[in-house]
């Protein structure tokens, strides 16, 4: 792969959305690459969760253009995202604690066994086993109810979800915030591994370490404008810190599409 | 981290008493299932057996078995709302409106008895997508629309009624209902094809999983539940035919609890309504139409509700002021939870309708036979009700700390 055909996998251009009188984002350029995470950080209403629920769908933006994998797409609700290959993994993770880990991996997509209405639950197990194993996700069962799993493995189980049905990006809002240690560094293993499987990966946190830990780019949003891109090896904490308050005013954004940021991880 | 889903015991003992430990360590953790019950069941009966020799006599168990026919159809529709978290107030005012409508098409309209059942059921149905249909469109909530249901249906039944207020039944095919018993060949043929269904299908199961290299039980697990199955329903069979026989109205009554632990077990419908009452917003978001979901729920449980109605009224061979009135209502919502469903949603199985049921009943049938006063009766059946919940309030802390909510 070389560097001058990489094409991001998901680019936003000029994207701006008012809610009433309040300009919720301004002019956004936003681009993923595919193996590559990138965080999207800001404070609180800097516009952070406008832009996800743009990508995902919910929010229809007033102007501007998203391409996927180099073409134009209008998404009319989430479920045009998911179609075209958009996943996003919300921070309440919105599982059934009282089914078990196949039963929400399937929610909404359950194989049947035509003629019969009847579930076919060997091969959604057999699928489950075989997709968590790809993702080296460690649970008691997969007959388990989610109930009885810890914050990593639902976070886990939750993502496995997000990205069985042939998701090229996923959005991950705040995946370890209410996470331990050891299930955080469960989590971040997961989205190594969603990277090192050719994903796109957004992840929205407000956790800078974990940011540093695994993101390659960080993308910052200030009152709905995107104020910087820094490449993870090359930024300081101090200078994200400075940039999502406002109080870094003399560092010039370096967006240009054609420099590619996410460039750098595959050059 | 490297290694794959542990998707079973890496080395599956087969030994009775791995199953054993199991089986304690479930029990230890909270999962407590119907053991209470069950075990509930076995202790009044052997009360009520020391204090009167009489109760566990074939006659008056299969009389205890007439008695719970109506109430037990009825819980089954209880206990899918229960699984969706909602509840039903109005069951006991549809079946008896439902009975009503019946008997009046029977009686008074001279419409043959099969159409005029299919009538009352049809009536129970149109009542039920009614009640889940304003609760979905107007966001209100079922407790409520139910209540005004229990009151308006009440009102109903008493105008479809009309100025006799009682109508007896005198069509053999409606008192067939409850009033059919089996020569015993019939009822050991029933047995005997119970037991090598559950055999069959479970050693299909397995073959199944098998195949798909999927972990399967032990099979000293699957071989005890063939064998107690086996034991329940020939020992049923034994006492039944020692009186008048295998009556109809169980196999009714068994056969809706099989058909509906199938819907809710082995299809995406009941899938779903577990996935409801688990989490409507998560199933919402995974696509799951949650009014469809509520509204169906509600057609079905109006719907059972109008099966217990008429199979009540078979049994009482008349329909009047007060049918589905008294504690059938009580009844009805309280068996279930006496069985184990969970008020709060997600969490029940449909058997929990016979065995709360049975509960009941003998509790009534019991202290009727000692000649109890009912002031005692319903002191003693709330008492077993806030022992139930208290069990299963205890059981989900016992979860909740062994991380098995």
């Amino acid at each position: 792969m070389s560097v001058i055909e990489r094409q991001p996998i998901l680019q936003l251009h000029g994207i701006s959305k008012h809610f009433g009188a309040v300009q919720a984002l301004s002019e956004i350029d936003f681009e993923v690459y595919a193996g590559e995470v990138v965080a999207l950080v800001g404070d609180n209403g800097a516009g952070k969760s406008t832009l996800v629920k743009t990508i995902a769908g919910i929010n229809i933006p007033d102007s501007g253009e998203i391409m996927f994998e180099s073409r134009p797409v209008v998404m009319h609700g989430p479920r045009d995202a998911t179609r075209i290959g958009i996943a996003t993994v919300y921070q309440d993770l919105a599982l059934c604690d009282n089914l078990d880990v196949v039963g929400n991996l399937f929610l909404g997509r359950e194989q049947t066994e035509p003629p019969l209405p009847a579930l076919n639950e060997e091969h959604m197990e057999k699928r489950a086993i075989e997709v968590l194993s790809t993702l080296a996700v460690k649970l008691p069962s997969v007959r388990t109810a989610i109930a009885s799993l810890s914050g990593g493995q639902r976070q886990s189980t939750a993502v496995a979800r997000s990205v069985m049905w042939d998701a090229k990006v996923v959005l991950l809002d705040e995946p370890t915030a209410a996470l331990g240690v050891a299930q955080t560094k469960q989590v971040l293993e997961l989205i190594r591994r969603l990277r090192d499987q050719g994903l796109g990966i957004v992840v929205i946190s407000h956790n800078l370490a974990d940011v540093f830990e695994v993101c390659d780019r960080i993308v910052v949003l200030r009152l709905g404008r995107r104020v910087s891109d820094f490449r993870v090896k090359d930024a300081s904490r101090e200078q994200v810190v400075a940039a999502i308050t406002g109080a870094d005013i003399g560092r010039v954004p370096e967006d240009d599409p054609d420099a590619g940021p996410g460039a750098g991880a595959s050059a | 981290m490297s290694s794959a889903v542990e998707s079973a015991d890496p080395e599956p003992s087969f030994g009775l008493r791995t199953w054993l430990r199991s089986l304690g360590s479930r029990v230890a953790q909270g999962d407590v299932g119907s053991l209470p019950v069950i075990g509930g069941i076995v202790l009044i009966w052997a009360v009520f057996w020391y204090l009167n020799p009489n109760f566990l006599t074939p006659r008056n168990l299969t009389n205890l078995v007439l008695q719970i026919a109506g109430v037990g159809t009825i819980s089954i529709g209880i206990v899918l709302v229960l699984l969706l978290g909602e509840i039903d107030l109005s069951v006991g005012a549809v079946s008896g409106l439902c009975a009503a409508v019946m008997a009046v098409l029977n009686v008074k309209r001279g419409v043959p008895a099969p159409l005029a059942i299919t009538g009352g059921v049809l009536a129970g149905t149109a009542v039920g997508l009614i009640q889940g249909a304003w609760s979905a469109r107007f966001r209100i909530p079922t407790f409520v629309v139910t209540l005004a249901g229990l009151l308006a249906w009440q009102g109903a039944l008493l105008l479809v009624l009309g100025e006799t207020g009682t109508i007896n039944l005198y069509d053999p095919t409606i008192d067939a209902l409850t009033d059919t018993f089996f020569p015993a060949s019939v009822g050991w043929t029933v047995a005997a094809a119970v037991i090598v269904i559950y055999a069959a299908s479970g050693l299909w199961r397995r073959q199944r999983r098998a195949r798909a290299g999927l972990s399967l039980a032990s099979p000293v697990e699957f071989g005890a539940s063939v064998v107690l199955i086996a034991a329940l329903t020939l020992v049923a069979v034994f006492v039944l035919n020692s009186d008048r026989g295998v009556p109809l109205v169980l196999l009714i009554l068994l056969g809706l609890i099989v058909l509906f632990d199938q819907l809710l077990r082995r299809t995406r419908f009941g899938r779903y309504v577990f996935a409801v009452g688990g989490n409507a917003e998560a199933a919402r978001r995974a696509g799951v139409n949650v009014d469809a979901i509520r509204i169906a729920v509600f057609a079905l449980c109006s719907t059972l509700a109008a099966c217990g109605g008429i199979l009540a009224a078979s049994r009482l061979l008349a329909v009047n002021q007060s049918s589905g009135g008294n504690d059938l209502l009580l009844n009805s919502i309280a068996g279930p939870v006496i069985g184990g469903t969970s008020l709060f949603g997600g969490r029940g199985s449909v058997w929990t309708a016979l065995t709360g049921a049975l509960v009941i009943s003998s509790i009534n049938n019991g202290m009727d036979l000692l000649a109890v006063s009912s002031p005692i009766k319903f002191l003693t059946i709330g008492g077993v009700l806030l022992a139930a919940v208290t069990i299963d309030a205890l059981a989900r802390r016992v979860r909740q700390t062994a991380g098995r909510a």
